[in-house]
């Protein structure tokens, strides 16, 4: 029986579980009259305990047999080609793969150490599957019968039931932290394993980054090399571009907006600034690589200099033209944070609104807009597509934005995009890096978040 | 008198301090200006390099479908129908009219006017309409897409032969059929019909835009349900405690971390760990959900906030629980907002990239998905597979499907939009 028949036959059986107690507990509430004076529970949430009392045990089971039947399948399989020493070859995960892809149709034409594994793994799955359906089946009858019974007039039902509903928001909420976590363990676990081959010191500070490793020993550039000095450079340089142009633009922008613009202009420069947030970044990619790139490669060149077809400039650039709209909303709100009072003392000595707008306004909005700019770095720090499409992929050690360099972001794609063999130093070293980004942007986003916090509790 | 002096001295800066004013309050209306300009230029260079790919250059040719050069008698099944070589019938069609090409390279050029795909497109119409077998017809079929560029003149013909991808021989052969009329512009119907390919002329959005839709469902089923619950959680149950102080830290943190790093945990954890199918919506639309959720989050708190207290107060005064009040009066009135943040979240995983890539979405594949388990791409990961090809022919097609992406994102924007203004309420 398959698993959406199984689901559905609880359902089922949790709908019939709600109707009769909601029925039963009816009547009885109507035979003893409708003018008692007892507090009494609307007959739907005793159906509502009902159904989830068949309902949620055999979910739970049904949960667990299915994340353990799989790995004990594999066990069983095993034990199975020991005993009747079948010789497997080198790779173990592969050779069971095959065995458990072969079509049924065309069985004849496989050899007979495979089919015999073959017919005993579908033998193993079948009884699995059945005795799945069996036990979760009768549970959910067992537990039905049960509930019927538990729930009985006198139960606080809709107490149990929304103390219930409570649990799911608690858990629905939890999900993030349990987001963070599995995060976290992902990378680390994988990164572990790759300085358990890479030392970490030759990861943080060497400053070589050649990820291949040849497939023969003697051929040249075999060894692989992982400093990733290189990457950490090229993604500073490509940032640093990317906030000279989006700070100050940004900022103007904001400052433009909130204290000059008309209402009027505002209302509609404010939402096509919001296009250039909402435009994907796969698209700035595309538009950096073939027509800024190329631009600033000949204007270069007409000046004279010698310009990388990929240089950090134009991927710079392009995400600092991004990243505008971030910094000037986080801008504009710190901006009309400041009490008007300082606005209007300022105006009120003489000063013109330039002259307030810079000596009194951003000095004193300064703690939040430098946790803008902090969030803006971590954004362009995090940035993929962009650099993946514009910047180049050799890890040139060089802090001339006209040259071409790589991203920490771009090698993560560079080394997991593809097939290959997912234990190899290099899939883990795009752990490594993933958890170096991960550390670096939480680092920016905690001082950011509470540098913020800390200037708004400031003027409230 | 030192006050005179000191009226005088502002008096004499005045005019500088004006100037500096004036420029401050230029260099703000300027930096509107560049980033207006940058958006202008962007759309209007997406938006030119786009126009070609919704037209396709056609080759009428009179192909003869008797049975005796098809090998076919009036009873021939469908699959005998289906082992015709339409290639050579083709051929045979541009060798007749071309009698002069007898040399093997001028035959090679004279064949590759016509698309790779022409002869499955001929075998689908003949398919479709078996009285066509036994006469002779008139078919517009594709165009190679040199050919097309040239037609649709991005390939310059003045150009030194040397500069250019189609040679003087083979634009000779194009400029007889010109003068014949058999060369037409037709809409581009196979854009939107059918899924990848590695020939320009045949490559369609078909199979993204699928494959977009199953993710993005299955990120807006898991995403919004999760998240609106989350939200009434927080704002309307959650006791003050260490506990919700860490989940509030861990979702604003979460709606920071850049999405590459969503992309790993959904290979370390969904393809490697629970072992999902690689490439499919499904792993996506997990993976996706999880980097809109704090999004939708934090949109559905402000909007549960906004509803005043006096209705909470007014719903427990009239007896309802705690659980009523918030199912029955709250959450209704917080609904439009909590929409808006959702379709918001939404624009932004459909466009979203790189955690994608991660988890193999980035294959070549030709079928259009059916299910969410098949393996599947999406309309940015298709812009980024096609921006990467050097066929001259696939640079409009990128920016096509970037126009429909974009297309995508506008519309769900100004739903958002229509629902804030529809819904809003000043309470």
């Amino acid at each position: 029986m398959s698993l959406s028949a199984i689901i559905f036959i609880l359902c089922l059986l949790a709908a019939f579980n709600f109707f009769i107690k909601k029925q039963k507990i009816y009547a009885l509430q109507l035979s003893q009259g409708t003018n008692n004076k007892v507090k009494q529970t609307l007959p739907k949430y005793f159906g509502y305990v009902a159904a989830l009392w068949s309902l949620i045990p055999a979910l739970l089971v049904l949960l667990v047999i299915e994340i353990i039947d799989e790995p004990l399948i594999k066990n069983n399989l095993t034990q199975y080609m020991q005993a009747e020493n079948i010789a497997t070859a080198d790779n173990y995960d592969l050779y069971l793969n095959e065995i458990k892809n072969i079509d049924i149709n065309q069985i004849n034409s496989i050899d007979e150490t495979k089919k015999k594994i073959h017919t005993h793994y579908y033998n193993l799955q079948s009884i699995a599957r059945n005795a799945k359906a069996v036990t979760v089946l009768a549970l959910a009858v067992l537990m039905a019968l049960f509930g019927l019974k538990k729930v009985k007039s006198q139960t606080p039902a809709r107490i149990y039931f929304e103390k219930f509903i409570e649990i799911i928001l608690l858990i629905a909420a939890s999900i993030a932290i349990l987001t963070t976590v599995g995060i976290v363990l992902s990378v680390l676990f994988e990164s572990i394993r790759f300085f358990g081959e890479i030392p970490i010191v030759d990861f943080m500070f060497g400053l070589d980054w050649s990820p291949q490793t040849a497939i023969r020993s003697d051929q040249v550039g075999s060894s692989a090399a992982f400093g990733a000095v290189p990457l950490f450079i090229g993604t500073m340089l490509i940032s640093t571009v990317a906030l000279f142009i989006a700070v100050p633009l940004g900022l103007m922008s904001a400052i433009f907006l909130s204290e000059y613009a008309s209402s009027k202009f505002r209302s509609i420069a404010k939402p096509v600034l919001e296009i250039l947030a909402g435009i994907p970044t796969v698209v700035y990619g595309f538009f950096a690589a073939l027509t800024v790139a190329p631009f600033i490669r000949s204007f270069g060149e007409s000046l004279g200099l010698s310009v990388a077809s990929e240089s950090a400039l134009a991927a710079g650039l392009v995400m600092g033209i991004m990243i505008i709209p971030f910094v000037s909303s986080l801008a504009d709100d710190v901006i009309s944070a400041v009490p008007n009072a300082m606005r209007e003392g300022s105006l009120g000595l003489g000063a013109t609104k330039s002259e307030t707008i810079v000596k009194v306004l951003i000095p004193a909005a300064l703690p939040g807009i430098v946790g803008g700019v902090l969030l803006a770095a971590s954004r362009a720090i995090g940035e993929t597509m962009i650099v993946v499409m514009a910047a180049g992929l050799a890890a040139n050690l060089t802090v001339n934005p006209l040259n071409a360099v790589t991203t920490v972001t771009v090698q993560i794609v560079t080394l997991l995009t593809g097939d290959q063999e997912f234990n190899s130093a290099k899939t883990l070293a795009a752990f490594a890096l993933g958890l170096m980004l991960f550390i670096t942007t939480l680092v920016l986003n905690v001082i950011a978040l509470h540098v913020v916090r800390k200037y708004r509790e400031q003027y409230e | 008198m030192s006050k005179n002096n000191n009226t005088s001295k502002i008096e004499k800066s005045l005019k500088r301090r004006y100037l500096k004013e004036n420029i401050f309050k230029a260099s703000g209306y300027a930096s509107i200006g560049i980033a207006f300009m940058f958006l202008v230029v962007l759309l209007a260079d997406i938006g030119i390099k786009a126009m070609p790919a919704f037209i396709q250059t056609q080759i009428e040719l009179k192909l003869d479908l008797s049975y005796e050069s098809l090998q076919l008698n009036p009873e021939s099944s469908v699959a005998e129908i289906k082992k015709v070589d339409f290639r050579q019938v083709i051929r045979k069609a541009l060798r007749k009219q071309f009698p002069d090409v007898k040399k093997r390279k001028e035959k090679k050029q004279l064949y590759s006017l016509i698309s790779s795909g022409a002869e499955y497109q001929l075998r689908d119409m003949v398919l479709e309409n078996k009285e066509l077998i036994g006469n002779e017809h008139s078919f517009n079929l594709y165009a190679d897409d040199d050919v097309d560029a040239l037609i649709k003149g991005t390939i310059n013909r003045k150009l030194a032969q040397s500069e250019r991808r189609v040679k003087d021989f083979k634009i000779s052969l194009i400029e007889v059929l010109e003068k014949n009329n058999q060369v037409s512009k037709k809409f581009n119907w196979t854009f939107f019909s059918s899924g990848d390919s590695r020939e320009p002329e045949l490559a369609g959005i078909k199979g993204a835009i699928m494959g977009s839709i199953y993710t993005i469902l299955v990120t807006l089923m898991l995403s919004f349900p999760v998240a609106v619950a989350a939200a009434i959680y927080l704002e309307e149950f959650a006791p003050k405690n260490r506990m919700i102080d860490f989940i509030e830290i861990n979702i604003n943190n979460l709606a920071a971390v850049p999405s590459i790093v969503f992309g790993l945990l959904g290979l370390a954890v969904f393809i490697n760990f629970f072992s999902l199918p690689r490439s499919a919506p499904i792993v996506g639309g997990i993976v996706l959900s999880l980097m809109t959720l704090p999004t939708i989050i934090i949109a559905s708190r402000s909007a549960i906030k906004a509803v005043p207290p006096s209705l909470r107060e007014a719903a427990l005064g009239l007896g309802a629980s705690k659980m009523q009040t918030v199912f029955h009066h709250v959450f209704p009135a917080a609904l439009p907002g909590i929409l808006t943040g959702t379709i918001i979240g939404m624009a932004q995983a459909l466009g979203e990239t790189a955690p994608l890539l991660m988890i193999g979405m980035v294959a070549f594949i030709v079928d259009i998905p059916q299910t969410i388990v098949d393996p599947a791409t999406v309309l940015p990961i298709q812009v980024f597979l096609w921006a990467d090809s050097p066929e001259r022919g696939f640079l409009e097609k990128t920016s096509a499907a970037i126009l429909v992406l974009i297309g995508f994102l506008i519309i769900m924007n100004a739903l958002a939009i229509y629902l804030r203004k529809k819904f809003e309420k000043k309470w």
